[in-house]
């Protein structure tokens, strides 16, 4: 099947069609790519391959080696060759293969990418996608697990998106594709539907099949609740809502989950609105605790009316230690169900 | 080699020298007695380029509005022989409203779209976004080709063999022009690099690669025509290396201690001895000399004219611009 084929259905098409969050994201791109000739693709292994996390399948063969082209393992290259079309207003979607890997090109982005429009007093454009596989439980350890969109949050000028199910994967990248600027779009390989990794049962769902934008920058209210509030995104998300099940079962307590969707720009109110309801507030953030999200969104409460609050704010994220190799010990730092149904329960008191 | 040509290249290079003779005094002006590289009109850092023009004037003149420069931290030769708007580059020198970045950018972070000209701080990392400047002009077939400038020590930096790699193996209209000022700041090239000629390292791309010798803005043109007639006809880069000379310090305020060179310095200065070669060739006479750098000094001054009486940039405007 081409991955367009989707495209070429009415918007009618049968309910309920079901994608992993790779193949949404793939025709989310063919679909820019079908309106847009600008739209160009350039990464490792995104050609035949399809992408290692299956973000590019099918794009090669129906757009040609013009628009979909493999790379050499040059990342200051090819991420700065993005950033040079994006200037002359071309609209690439560039892969860099793992989020880990950032730290050999990192001045294209950081120096480049996020920094020309303001550099230019608004003269100059960057509309780019640079995407990422990011997160770990799978032991491929400390160079190949981190998640870091908060570094990349931290950094002004690049706006961040983090999918955390198919539907949403595929409007936010259409969205991204049409943003004037940079966007980076983190999928954690844990939502991604992979066949080779035990995946999230989330992991696939329903997608429209013609093109629609998910607005960035918009948190979603993953799952209602009056009792307290699991701020989060992506993976976590997922493990957020099984344990909101098990609060409800158990406990009748009822979490409210919020699933920013993006980190920059952040959804305040969307937190703000929640807690105000709840008066209690967990932050699950796969990425390291210190001087990231989970502060970020802490501090948002602390700065608008810390008298919502009717106990201490409670963080699970990654306690500042790179990710381990061993299963017990990768299990221990990740915020994994255990650890969020611990803070859960301690933050309302059951 | 015409005459015009020739009296253009000059052209070109005395207009540079007098802008950097203008920045020179205005950045100066006011850091009295004592320097304060945060103080003054023109604060910050200050890259000036005298002593390189020939190789922004020799390349440049190949190249129309629709070409794509990157240059580098050291930036106004390039931005002037490639016709950047002067005053709007003065005033964001001069960090004003009216600026190319109104004010945001500054001296290495000049972007004037109209011309396709941008230059980065960074060493080596203008070479990455020149390579999709190309790709873009390639997959348009406009003809059009990227030039990305550099010096002789961000040869050693990895952005510069990725793009050389990369430009070559997707045959991208790009000239890559190597300024080798013999110094990486204090660190001469003898002591960074481990070969006599970085444009020896096209072969390891499979690209041309020339080296020119002694400042030559003429060598330099005809180098740099080959390439971009390459360039533009689908034949993929080349790689140039010019052996040019850094007359000033690294920054303005750089006591230069390191320099052995120095008292040879002025015997070198590659615009009067073009002078004298055209001179000699029935180019140039005196009259010509003098009305040609009398029309450089006030198209300058009437672009430090403009900086200074734009208008400095509001504070409560330094959110603006951070996202289209």
């Amino acid at each position: 099947m081409s991955v367009t084929d989707s495209a070429a259905k009415p918007a009618s098409a049968p309910a309920g069609r079901r994608l992993t969050t790779a193949r949404a994201i793939a025709e989310g791109i063919a679909q820019e790519m079908e309106r847009d000739p600008g739209v160009v693709v350039l990464g490792e292994d995104i050609g035949k391959y399809g992408g290692i996390f299956g973000a590019t399948t099918g794009l090669l063969d129906h757009f040609g080696p013009d628009r979909v082209l493999d790379t050499p393992i040059s990342e200051t290259a090819f991420i700065g060759l993005g950033v040079g079309a994006a200037v002359e207003g071309m609209r690439p979607v560039v892969e860099l293969m793992f989020a880990d890997f950032f730290g050999v090109a990192m001045d294209q982005i950081y120096n480049h990418m996020a920094k020309i429009h303001f550099e230019s007093g608004g003269n100059v454009r960057v509309p780019m996608v640079l995407m990422m596989a990011a997160g770990g439980g799978y032991s491929d350890a400390e160079q190949h697990s981190q998640c870091l969109w908060g570094t990349f949050a931290h950094l002004p000028g690049m706006k961040v998106v983090v999918p955390s199910n198919p539907a949403d994967a595929k409007g936010l990248m259409i969205s991204a594709i049409r943003d004037d600027n940079p966007v980076i779009y983190v999928f954690h390989k844990g939502v991604m539907g992979l066949p080779w990794m035990a995946k999230n049962p989330r992991s696939v769902g329903p997608v429209p099949a013609e093109p629609y934008e998910t607005p960035i920058g918009k948190a979603a209210v993953a799952r209602e609740g009056k009792d307290a509030t699991v701020v989060t995104v992506s993976l976590s998300v997922h493990h957020a809502l099984d344990v909101a099940r098990q609060m409800s079962a158990e406990h009748g307590v009822e979490l409210e989950v919020i699933d920013l969707r993006s980190l920059v720009p952040l959804d305040r109110e969307a937190v703000l609105s929640s807690v105000a309801k709840t008066g209690h507030l967990l932050i699950v953030d796969e990425d390291y605790q210190s001087f990231g999200m989970s502060g970020e969104i802490a501090a948002t409460v602390a700065e608008t009316d810390p008298g919502m609050l009717r106990a201490p704010v409670r963080r699970v994220a990654v306690p500042d230690v790179p990710i381990p190799y061993a299963r017990v010990l990768e299990r221990a730092v990740l915020p994994v169900p255990d650890r969020i149904l611990k803070a859960a329960r301690e933050l309302v008191g059951v | 080699m015409d005459d015009k040509t020739r009296l253009d290249l000059y052209r070109v290079m005395v207009l540079s020298r007098t802008y950097e003779e203008a920045i020179l005094r205005e950045y100066h002006a006011d850091k009295k007695p004592a320097f304060d590289i945060g103080g003054g009109l023109v604060p910050g850092e200050m890259h000036l380029s005298a002593g390189q023009e020939p190789v922004a004037a020799g390349v440049c003149a190949h190249l129309s509005r629709d070409d794509a420069v990157t240059a580098t931290h050291r930036p106004h030769h390039i931005a002037i022989a490639h016709g950047v708007d002067l005053d709007k580059m003065t005033a964001e020198i001069f960090g004003r409203e009216g600026g190319l970045g109104h004010g945001r950018g500054g001296h290495m972070h000049l972007f004037d779209p109209a011309v396709h000209f941008s230059c980065s701080g960074i060493i080596c990392e203008g070479l990455p976004p020149a390579l999709g400047q190309a790709f873009a002009f390639q997959r348009r077939g406009t003809g059009a080709v990227a030039v990305a400038f550099t010096g002789e020590g961000a040869a050693n930096q990895g952005a510069f063999h990725e793009s050389l790699n990369l430009a070559a193996l997707w045959k991208l209209p790009v000239v890559f022009v190597v300024e080798d000022n013999d110094w990486a700041i204090s660190v001469p090239r003898n002591a960074s690099t481990a070969i006599a000629s970085n444009a020896d390292r096209a072969a390891a791309y499979g690209i041309p690669g020339q080296r020119i010798e002694d400042n030559d803005v003429e060598a330099v043109y005809t180098a740099a025509g080959d390439a971009v007639t390459r360039a533009r006809a689908g034949d993929g880069p080349t790689l140039l290396e010019v052996h040019t000379l850094r007359m000033w310090g690294h920054f303005e305020g750089d006591p230069q201690a390191y320099r052995p060179d120095l008292a040879q310095v002025p015997g070198r200065d590659p615009i009067p001895a073009y002078e004298a070669r055209l001179t000699e060739a029935g180019v140039l006479d005196a009259a010509a000399v003098s009305a040609i750098r009398a029309e450089a000094a006030a198209r300058v001054e009437q672009a430090i004219e403009f900086a200074k009486s734009s208008p400095v940039p509001a504070p409560e405007t330094a959110r603006d611009y951070v996202f289209a």
